[in-house]
């Protein structure tokens, strides 16, 4: 019960600190400063509540197992990061963009496809994609390769949208200014449209980096050989080993937001000329 | 999508189609292939077509295999069940056509109704909380980038976990589905609310100062009806999500049913109607739900006069 | 300064707004930056003011002041004989922005009963101020349309009908027609005189236009920038009725003409 109080204590000092911070002049550090006394306050209260009140392991272990178990297994999390980040996530990250790229230069030439695929890769975006999983297990088998075709599916058609309306996003009067210039169609596509679409292809980028991780460790959930993420999740929580699995999540929680913030900070120095890039 | 889309949509969709049809040539023709020299008889291409396009357990089912299969699930099922049920009072027909094992509608059903309650709470949570957010800037500088942050892990690894979590302090059944669906909806209806409800330009704050307009005023009349488009784009990939999250959740309780458990059976026995089957009601199932929505978006934006 | 004082034929004049040694200082990154500095000045009941000037020299800022937009960093102001803020708790003033920032998802009578609203007026009282206002701004017969069913001047007219709604003594007014062309401008602004005349307000109005400046205003400010400071006050002669044509009076390019030498003196001061 005394730890208890003691994470309620613990909050009330943290919220009190962001109180008072909120009060002082805006800056940049102002919301680091905020945020990081949030987690720190969140994960000690998690540690205080779940051993004051005697929670057991197999439903919430305290941070200070988990990162025991994340200390301690730290090459099981790198066999199963290299197979689910590195070999799936990330090979099919790169084929699935490529195509989708490739894809929307070919109908972009066409305005037919491009009215006729522009609905429908809408609607696919839409779809629980993810549900192709077990066909694609069963195609590719339950190696890698069958996680970076699930990943390619998933990716496909959000870059490919998002490409296809980026190739339209320069100006008229621009487009008429390089068509005054006599500029021929690969002058206009690398001078004019590709920069001028790169915002909208980094959004599908965006999109892309996160949907990415998802689908590979969702793929293992329907067979995987015996390493990976979500091989390691489902099982893991299947026997009850909740403090590995939690440390799985850890992993995954790092691993996606750095993929992420590679690709964000990629487009930052790339499209530095957007207004949205812009301080 | 304009009457003028029409005519290249239908194409494309028709492209799809043949391809599909033919990639189910070149994924089945081994199986052909093998039965035949089994046989020790010669196929013509035609005969190879045909087998190919007809096989029990395809690599690749045909979309006519595929739209059989789900008539077989739910329309002949539940006329079965309809018929052997007959006697009974009407409404207890109509629960035993629902809850036949043997039908898809049964799994089709658990699994919507798992989302809608999931997308239902998360999505009255994340306004609550964007509400908190905009008026706090305690809050707003605490919180907000963790919401930020979580957009970009896969939260869906979680899944499997609470399941298991929930059924060992005995919550099993629909609720652990939709708390799934709820969080996965939740994160993007707080982004876009914020957003929406942080829309209206400074002069129209301005404005409301030069009135003396209350907090609760300027929340009721200027930031709530700002929020609205924002919130309904939010709402549309909150729907998909909860969709998501309900059919991943079943994979980890299957055999409590819902489309997810279907498609993981399939995968088990290796029947890959089963798992298409399921899949492409799955799909409709979002598309039902999604433009349900952009339909309530249509009206309420015509009737706010955010579009002419 | 003015050859026939245009107010000598009507009541003693009564201070509305006065602001004395008025200074406003933003804090930047890249230094204090002085918006406003030593502002003096005196505006009376019924009066029509503008204030003219490069970007920069504070007009704007000024009005925002008044209205309690902004908070002045030294000397006083007084709105009505109290503070911005008193002044903007009584509802003293409506205020005009330069975009005329209609609701979309309001009609344009929906737009007028916003303030009227938040003021907490019963519904009749709502319904009949804003049949009159809409007459006052010639748009009787718009009230059910949506603000984007109308045109560029139609919406900033309904802006004004907005700020006339709960029958303010004081209108300030920050480049309204800044975004419209020429011929609507001239329209509108001769309304707005008709206006004025009908209902007899004060006006604050921020223009960067010379012949709109002259045309409106029985007052002309002159300011200059870094520090926005006050260059010159120009009384103006012309008469209160002012058909169109009087722009093309010997009088008339004569104040503009002083006018813009004001300006020029504010430029070779900066």
């Amino acid at each position: 019960m005394m730890l208890v109080l003691a994470a309620l204590g613990v909050w009330a000092i943290g919220w009190g600190v962001n109180i008072w911070v909120s009060h002082q002049k805006p800056g940049r550090w102002q919301s680091v400063v905020s945020a990081t006394v949030f987690g720190v306050t969140a994960v000690i209260m998690w540690q205080l509540v779940v051993t004051g009140l005697e929670v057991s392991p197999v439903i919430l272990p305290p941070p200070s197992m988990i990162f025991t178990a994340f200390v301690s297994s730290t090459d099981i999390l790198w066999a199963d990061f290299i197979q689910t980040f590195v070999k799936g996530a990330l090979s099919g990250y790169v084929i699935g963009c490529s195509a989708a790229f490739l894809t929307a230069l070919a109908i972009d030439r066409s305005n037919f496809l491009k009215r006729g695929l522009l609905p429908i890769g809408n609607f696919v975006a839409a779809l629980p994609i993810i549900g192709m999983a077990p066909i694609l297990v069963m195609w590719f088998g339950f190696d890698w390769q069958s996680k970076a075709a699930v990943v390619v599916v998933m990716i496909f058609f959000p870059v490919l949208v998002n490409t296809v309306q980026g190739l339209d996003a320069a100006g008229k009067m621009q487009r008429d200014l390089m068509h005054t210039y006599a500029a021929g169609y690969w002058q206009s596509l690398f001078k004019l449209r590709l920069p001028a679409a790169a915002p909208f292809i980094f959004n599908g980028l965006k999109i892309a980096s996160t949907l990415a991780l998802i689908g590979a460790i969702v793929a293992e959930f329907f067979g995987s050989p015996i390493v990976g993420m979500g091989f390691r999740i489902s099982t893991g929580a299947g026997r009850l080993e909740l403090d590995l699995v939690w440390a799985e999540i850890v992993v995954a929680a790092i691993a996606g937001s750095a993929f992420y913030g590679i690709v964000a900070l990629i487009e930052r120095k790339a499209t530095f000329w957007h207004p949205s890039q812009r301080k | 999508m304009g009457m003028r889309n029409i005519l290249p949509v239908f194409t494309v969709v028709m492209v799809i189609f043949a391809l599909w049809y033919a990639f189910a040539i070149v994924l089945n023709k081994n199986w052909a292939e093998d039965k035949a020299t089994r046989g020790g008889y010669e196929l013509s291409f035609s005969e190879l077509v045909a087998d190919t396009w007809s096989q029990k357990k395809p690599r690749l089912p045909t979309p006519d295999q595929v739209a059989g299969e789900i008539w077989q699930s739910t329309g002949v099922a539940a006329a079965k069940k309809w018929r052997r049920t007959a006697g009974d009072p009407l409404f207890a027909r109509i629960s035993e056509v629902l809850n036949d094992k043997r039908s898809l509608i049964r799994h089709a059903w658990l699994t919507l109704s798992a989302t809608m309650l999931g997308f239902v709470f998360g999505t009255g949570l994340g306004i609550l909380l964007a509400v908190g957010i905009v008026h706090n800037r305690a809050m707003d500088n605490s919180v907000m980038p963790w919401v930020i942050t979580s957009q970009t892990i896969p939260i869906l690894a979680l899944a499997p976990m609470i399941i298991v979590v929930l059924n060992a302090v005995g919550i099993s059944g629909l609720v652990p589905k939709a708390i799934i669906s709820a969080y996965l909806s939740f994160f993007p209806v707080v982004v876009g609310m914020v957003k929406g409800l942080r829309s209206p330009e400074a002069m129209q704050l301005d404005q409301m100062r030069t009135w003396f307009a209350s907090k609760s005023q300027i929340f009721w009349k200027l930031r709530l009806p700002s929020s609205v488009p924002y919130l309904f784009t939010s709402l549309k990939i909150g729907v998909a999500a909860s969709l998501v999250g309900a059919i991943v959740g079943e994979l980890t309780i299957s055999q409590e049913g819902g489309l997810g458990a279907r498609m993981l059976q399939g995968n088990y026995y290796g029947t890959t109607l089963t798992i298409w089957a399921a899949l492409i009601l799955a799909a409709a199932l979002a598309a039902v739900l999604v433009s349900s929505v952009g339909l309530v978006e249509r009206i309420t934006k015509k009737r706010m006069g955010f579009v002419q | 300064m003015a050859r026939n004082d245009p107010d000598s034929n009507r009541a003693p004049a009564e201070t509305v707004i006065s602001a004395s040694n008025l200074s406003l200082t933003f804090e930047t990154n890249d230094g204090p930056v002085h918006a406003l500095k030593d502002v003096d000045l005196t505006i009376n009941r019924g009066e029509f003011v503008s204030f003219i000037g490069p970007s920069g020299c504070g007009k704007t800022t000024f009005l925002r002041v008044l209205a309690d937009l902004e908070q002045p960093t030294g000397g006083s102001v007084s709105v009505n004989g109290m503070t911005p803020r008193e002044a903007r708790m009584k509802r003293a003033y409506g205020f005009v922005f330069q975009a005329a920032g209609l609701y979309p998802w309001r009609t344009i009578a929906g737009n007028i009963k916003l303030p009227l609203e938040i003021m907490g007026l019963s519904k009749s009282e709502q319904n009949e101020r804003v049949q009159k206002v809409l007459e006052l701004v010639h748009l009787d017969g718009f009230g059910k349309k949506f603000p984007w069913q109308l045109s560029g001047g139609m919406q900033q007219r309904a802006s004004i009908a907005r700020a006339l709604g709960f029958d303010a003594d004081i209108l300030l007014m920050d480049e309204p027609f800044g975004a419209l062309d020429e011929i609507v401008r001239d329209h509108l602004n001769e309304q707005l005189l008709e206006l004025w005349a009908k209902t007899n307000k004060t006006i604050g109005f921020v223009t960067h236009s010379i012949p709109e400046a002259v045309y409106l205003s029985t007052k002309i400010v002159v300011m200059s920038p870094r520090p926005g400071r006050v260059r010159e006050v120009i009384e103006s002669s012309l008469p209160r009725e002012r058909p169109l044509d009087i722009r093309e009076s010997a009088e008339f390019l004569a104040i503009a003409h002083r006018v813009r030498e004001g300006l020029r003196g504010g430029h070779d001061d900066g």
